[in-house]
């Protein structure tokens, strides 16, 4: 007897040794690899959190990964540059952390504005942070802007695959002055007068674009950076908590911190 | 005092009773007996010169090149065993690409003497690898300015104003140490350079001069200089040094 094989279900495997199993437990199976498959190409654990959640698992939320859902940004004023950042960590819907603190010093006038994967950005800086000072001692100062960019690009470019990190390098030397260099999940390196990253960063662009000026001065700049970011938190779920700024010339590193009431919006 | 022949020359991994690594300072003898070499690190960048002894008559011009670039902003000039010279020149070339490939950016001149010199200096201490006969001169022009680096079959490298090693060493440093080079463009240089060579070479042997430079002029890029400017320079040279003995004869 010919069983008709029903169509339009999607792209099941087929296994025909399958066939003897059980309709319920074939498909179980079928949707088991398939997550297998997903889950692994992602480097995400395996066991899906919608079924966990379904199956009354009170530590799903723990599966998810821990992701910085953010807004990050940089701009070069007259004297240096200024980066920004909100402070939100997620794991789901979960705020893991409310006051984080996504701008990690690379050297002391180098810093790098973390978004996407936590745990992918602070191990690219981790290592970025030894290759600068192992590099430092054979150049006989402090490394450039470039060099740190360059170093994370490579790293980013060359595991691309396994990474999801979007990272804005910072900072001021004295070879090139203040530098903005961008790169993005797939390991460009692009340098620019400013730029914006993380998921609450689409909704700012046409504020940045329509109000950025060259040559501002440090004030300018940092309260310009506050305000958009400020304005991507107010949109972006994935956004929050308080707003961190750093300023970097040669004079020297300023940070602020403006708290999550005084926002100003 | 120990010498030649007295058993702790063998091998370069052997130090005598007085200190000294012999096979090293044999090494730094292939380099005396070459033709003279020069480097010149003036204000506006550097010159490197060789003099090239006629190894054959049937030798093609600009077949034996001595001076190699190692990056577009760097180069360099070999004393000693050819060979050897060329094997250094593509390390330093290796390295300088490395770095750029790394680090996104040229590579400093005192980094590059470095490595250049760590790399000399692996050959003076295992007993299965000799030495390189061969005195390196790394030129190089960035954002920090115009260098001039040596490195010695040892493995030393030291930054110079003005350095010569080879046959004519002695009467090469003599007139360079007249010289002040930091007030010196590489166009005088050029000429300085010409007029040294002529006045140390000996033997009746002629010789090929070669020039190279990295300035200002040329764009912060390592170039040779070309046929047409050599031998503009070599015979201005040679009319001063004919007039300079026309004066002491009189």
């Amino acid at each position: 007897k010919e069983k008709k094989r029903s169509e339009g279900r999607g792209n099941r495997p087929r296994v025909d040794s399958l066939r003897p199993l059980s309709r319920r437990l074939r498909h179980l199976i079928y949707r088991f690899v398939r997550n297998t498959m997903n889950a692994c190409a992602r480097g995400r654990a395996v066991v899906s959190t919608n079924d966990r959640a379904q199956s009354g698992d009170q530590h799903a939320h723990t599966d998810q990964p821990v992701s910085l859902g953010t807004t990050i940004m940089a701009a070069c004023y007259k004297d240096g540059v200024v980066l920004g950042a909100d402070s939100r960590t997620s794991t789901g819907s979960y705020v893991a952390n409310r006051v984080t603190d996504k701008l990690t010093k690379l050297s002391d006038h180098i810093y790098v504005c973390r978004s996407g994967s936590a745990a992918d950005t602070q191990n690219l800086s981790a290592y970025v942070i030894w290759f600068l000072e192992q590099h430092s001692m054979e150049l006989g100062k402090e490394p450039e802007v470039l060099t740190a960019a360059k170093l994370l690009a490579k790293l980013a470019y060359e595991n691309k695959s396994a990474l999801q990190a979007g990272l804005i390098v910072a900072g001021w030397d004295e070879h090139r002055g203040g530098q903005v260099y961008s790169i993005p999940l797939g390991g460009t390196m692009v340098e620019t007068k400013f730029a914006i990253g993380g998921s609450g960063s689409a909704y700012i662009t046409g504020l940045v674009d329509a109000t950025f000026r060259e040559g501002m001065t440090e004030d300018e700049c940092r309260a310009w950076v506050q305000r958009s970011v400020t304005h991507a938190m107010s949109r972006d779920a994935s956004s929050g908590g308080c707003v961190r700024t750093v300023a970097i010339s040669a004079h020297g590193v300023r940070r602020d911190f403006l708290e999550g009431d005084k926002l100003p919006l | 005092m120990s010498g030649i022949g007295t058993g702790y020359d063998l091998s370069v991994s052997t130090f005598s009773p007085d200190g000294r690594v012999f096979q090293s300072e044999y090494a730094q003898k292939a380099v005396d007996s070459s033709g003279t070499v020069l480097g010149m690190c003036c204000k506006d960048g550097v010159l490197l010169a060789a003099e090239k002894l006629e190894i054959s008559k049937l030798l093609e011009e600009n077949s034996n090149r001595r001076t190699f670039p190692i990056d577009k902003h760097a180069g360099a000039v070999v004393a000693g065993v050819s060979a050897d010279g060329r094997a250094i020149v593509d390390r330093a070339q290796g390295e300088a690409s490395n770095y750029k490939s790394m680090y996104g950016d040229a590579i400093p001149g005192s980094v590059l003497a470095d490595r250049v010199a760590s790399y000399v200096h692996v050959f003076n201490l295992y007993w299965y690898v000799r030495p390189f006969g061969v005195c390196t001169m790394l030129a190089s022009y960035d954002h920090n300015g115009p260098q001039l680096f040596m490195i010695d079959p040892a493995g030393t490298s030291h930054k110079y104003y003005g350095v010569a090693v080879g046959k004519g060493r002695q009467g090469a440093k003599n007139e360079l140490s007249k010289l002040k080079l930091a007030d010196m463009t590489v166009k005088e240089a050029m000429f300085a350079a010409a007029k040294i060579m002529h006045q140390v070479h000996d033997g009746e042997k002629g010789f090929e001069l070669e020039l190279a430079i990295v300035s200002d002029e040329t764009g912060r890029l390592f170039k040779r200089v070309g046929k047409a400017e050599l031998q503009e320079v070599e015979a201005a040279a040679k009319a001063a040094i004919e007039a300079e003995d026309l004066d002491m004869s009189d």
